[in-house]
């Protein structure tokens, strides 16, 4: 089938943080850039990040990249490159410094420079005490950040595609990334973006899980077309949880509440923290309190009809206190729980946050397959879809704005190399490969007695919460792979009865689940395979040991998961112990 | 529905893709309370508060802040009244 072509030296998929500062690499180097995004550049999920970006400037107290470093390398529970970890915390001044030129307005001190403020896990001189490292334009970071990116792309040119659809990787049979096709939202038309470079910045995958802090369009688009052109996936079992989400929605309960004295009680009213943390109670981290939490569901004393969620109680505290240190949270009760907080508990339940895991790629944004890591030609990756990897088993907070930072400049300055010094051209397109890419599209319009969408999309993370959750079982991982793998059996047959061209949410959808269901097979398999507990994956079976400190098994698995979608088949590589300079930092318990 | 509101509905619905998730959700309520009967007032008025950035609809729409403008404040107004009674857990599928 014949499609337009467009032909650009490079395209980027994904008009978030990464995405727009891959662009700007290219564009100031004079290359002619596409960026495909499906919606407005400055309404792309980052937006919601608020808690800033970690950068060692010292502007407040002294600081250090190598104590970022090691808070890091920590963070990740040694699951972490420490290569690519090394690059990151030392570019991190560089980045922050080029994006307060960009006009980034961060909030600053008296004396001009840079206000940085304290954040969880940013220590000074090797975790010996809290240091002000994240750099904030008040509670709007990512928003501001966007702005700033997208206002110097318009200067220099980048050409956005708005409101476009990524369909499909196109590679080769040398297995070369030659562009992507997409489809136009506005007219349903499908276009070959032919490309000498190919960047995907497309974000994370969150909404793999009934309750998810991800907005909806974080639908993985760029590890599902990935996965479907041959490119494993990397560390997929590793997500980041929230312990207080609200049940049933998803909308984030800041730890602050629990600050403020906030409680968490089950179906009997009881203060359960107090048998799993005496000192800390509700206080205690996040992993703990999330675990408690599970447990006490698991275990039948969850409170609403289906005993699936607990409650978080702050009715014992006065009114004014509320309304004036907790801001937002009334209204959010109210809004997504249809509590008044004032006056009852709110359901909550731990909740999907971020991705650790994705596309491989190394410190220079190329992606790379194999135990060698040897590059793939022509395809780049950053940002949440990427996996570096520098977060690891666990990401550190602040770290993910910085990762799109320093990594979307590498992987749009990887490029502008490859362009400029190996002589790319556009190469012959594979027309078998294109043909493809609009079957499949063509496949929704043409299905008879197809699966429903909706349905099928609420059955996939309904399984994903209950059996790859924050807290894992090994009976519940083995019966989720064989569930969820019978939801992509529905998936593959999914139908839409709406079958216009223009805009067409439904197609979309359809589009999106085909995406989302690779991440799901792939965090499901991935989970099951690994018999240990290390950062954000916690198996009930992984006990601590002197050997297996709080069920970290190194001996055995310290390595990095590569699932293949052709056969289902997963693969290891191992971690990175080696820093590009300094030395290695030793394995540890991880305890703070 | 002709196809030119067919077309503008699903333009809408497609906008209405945020970067909150807040606003998601408020949204999905929305869509599933009016479905595609959208009479031509409440279309252009929500098409006007569509226009704000992220967090400054979401302000609007949880009541922190107002706005003088008619069409926006009505827009706002009626997604606020779609909030569950207290007492009830919202009925939310996510999407």
């Amino acid at each position: 089938m014949n499609v337009p072509i467009r032909k650009f030296d490079a395209v980027i998929v994904g008009a978030g943080g990464a995405g727009l500062r891959a662009a700007i690499q290219l564009s100031e180097a004079g290359y002619k850039t596409a960026v495909l995004t499906k919606v407005f550049p400055t309404r792309s999920h980052t937006v919601a990040a608020q808690g800033g970006v970690a950068a060692s400037l010292g502007n407040s107290e002294e600081d250090h990249w190598h104590w970022h470093m090691y808070d890091t390398v920590k963070g990740s529970d040694w699951l972490g490159d420490q290569d690519a970890i090394e690059f990151m915390c030392r570019k991190a001044n560089e980045v922050v410094v080029e994006l307060e030129h960009y006009g980034m307005p961060f909030d600053r001190l008296d004396n001009g420079k840079i206000y940085q403020r304290p954040f969880g896990g940013h220590m000074s001189n090797f975790g010996e005490k809290p240091v002000r490292r994240s750099c904030a334009a008040a509670d709007r970071t990512g928003h501001a950040m966007l702005h700033a990116m997208y206002q110097r792309n318009v200067k220099v040119n980048t050409q956005f595609f708005v409101e476009w659809q990524a369909l499909d990787l196109i590679r080769d049979a040398e297995g070369d990334v030659l562009g992507v096709t997409a489809m136009e939202m506005e007219t349903g038309e499908i276009v070959m973006f032919h490309a000498k470079a190919t960047i995907f910045a497309t974000g994370g995958a969150g909404r793999i899980y009934y309750s998810s802090t991800n907005a909806f369009i974080n639908t993985g688009d760029g590890l599902g077309m990935a996965a479907r052109a041959g490119i494993p996936l990397e560390d997929m079992e590793f997500w980041q949880f929230h312990p207080t989400g609200v049940a049933g929605a998803g909308v984030l309960i800041t730890e602050g509440v629990r600050g403020e004295g906030g409680i968490l009680r089950n179906s009997s009213g009881e203060r359960f923290m107090e048998r799993y943390a005496p000192n800390a109670k509700d206080l205690a981290s996040r992993d703990v309190v999330s675990r408690a939490m599970v447990t006490e569901i698991n275990e039948g004393r969850g409170c609403g009809p289906n005993k699936d969620y607990v409650l978080l109680d702050i009715t014992h505290l006065p009114p004014e206190t509320i309304m004036k240190r907790l801001p937002g949270i009334h209204e959010i009760a109210l809004q997504f729980a249809g509590v008044d907080a004032l006056k009852e508990p709110i359901p909550v339940v731990p909740t999907c946050h971020y991705q650790m895991g994705g596309i491989p790629t190394n410190y220079h944004g190329q992606v790379v397959l194999g135990a060698d890591s040897t590059p793939v030609p022509g395809f780049y990756a950053a940002g949440e879809c990427a996996c570096a990897s520098v977060h690891g088993a666990n990401r550190l907070g602040t770290n993910s704005l910085l990762d799109l930072l320093v990594f979307g400049k590498s992987a749009g300055e990887s490029a502008v190399n490859d362009l400029r010094d190996s002589g790319r051209h556009h190469k012959p397109l594979p027309q078998a490969e294109i043909d493809n890419s609009v079957a499949r599209v063509e496949r929704l319009n043409s299905q008879k007695d197809g699966a429903d969408v909706h349905e099928t999309r609420l059955a996939m993370q309904r399984v994903m919460q209950k059996h790859a959750g924050v807290f894992r079982f090994n009976d519940l991982l083995k019966e989720g792979v064989q569930k969820i793998f019978a939801v992509a059996d529905d998936v593959a047959r999914t139908g839409i009865k709406d079958k216009s061209k223009v805009f067409n949410t439904a197609r979309i959808e359809a589009l999106e689940l085909d995406n989302l269901v690779e991440v799901a097979k792939s965090t499901m398999v991935s989970a099951e395979a690994r018999k240990e507990s290390r950062g954000a994956h916690v198996r009930d079976d992984a006990h601590d040991t002197a050997e297996t400190p709080n069920g970290r098994d190194d001996k055995n698995w310290l390595k990095h998961s590569l699932w293949h979608r052709d056969g289902n088949r997963l693969d290891y590589k191992p971690v990175h112990m080696k820093p590009l300079s300094v030395e290695s930092i030793e394995l540890k318990k991880r305890a703070y | 529905m002709n196809d030119g509101k067919h077309a503008r509905i699903g333009r809408l619905k497609w906008h209405c893709r945020r970067a909150l998730l807040e606003l998601d959700l408020v949204f999905q309520r929305f869509w599933s309370h009016y479905g595609n009967e959208l009479d031509d007032e409440t279309e252009a008025d929500l098409r006007k508060l569509l226009a704000l950035e992220d967090h400054d609809l979401w302000d609007l729409v949880s009541g922190r802040e107002e706005t003088q403008d008619p069409q926006m404040e009505r827009m706002a107004r009626l997604l606020r009244q779609l909030v569950a009674a207290p007492g009830q857990q919202a009925n939310i599928l996510s999407t």
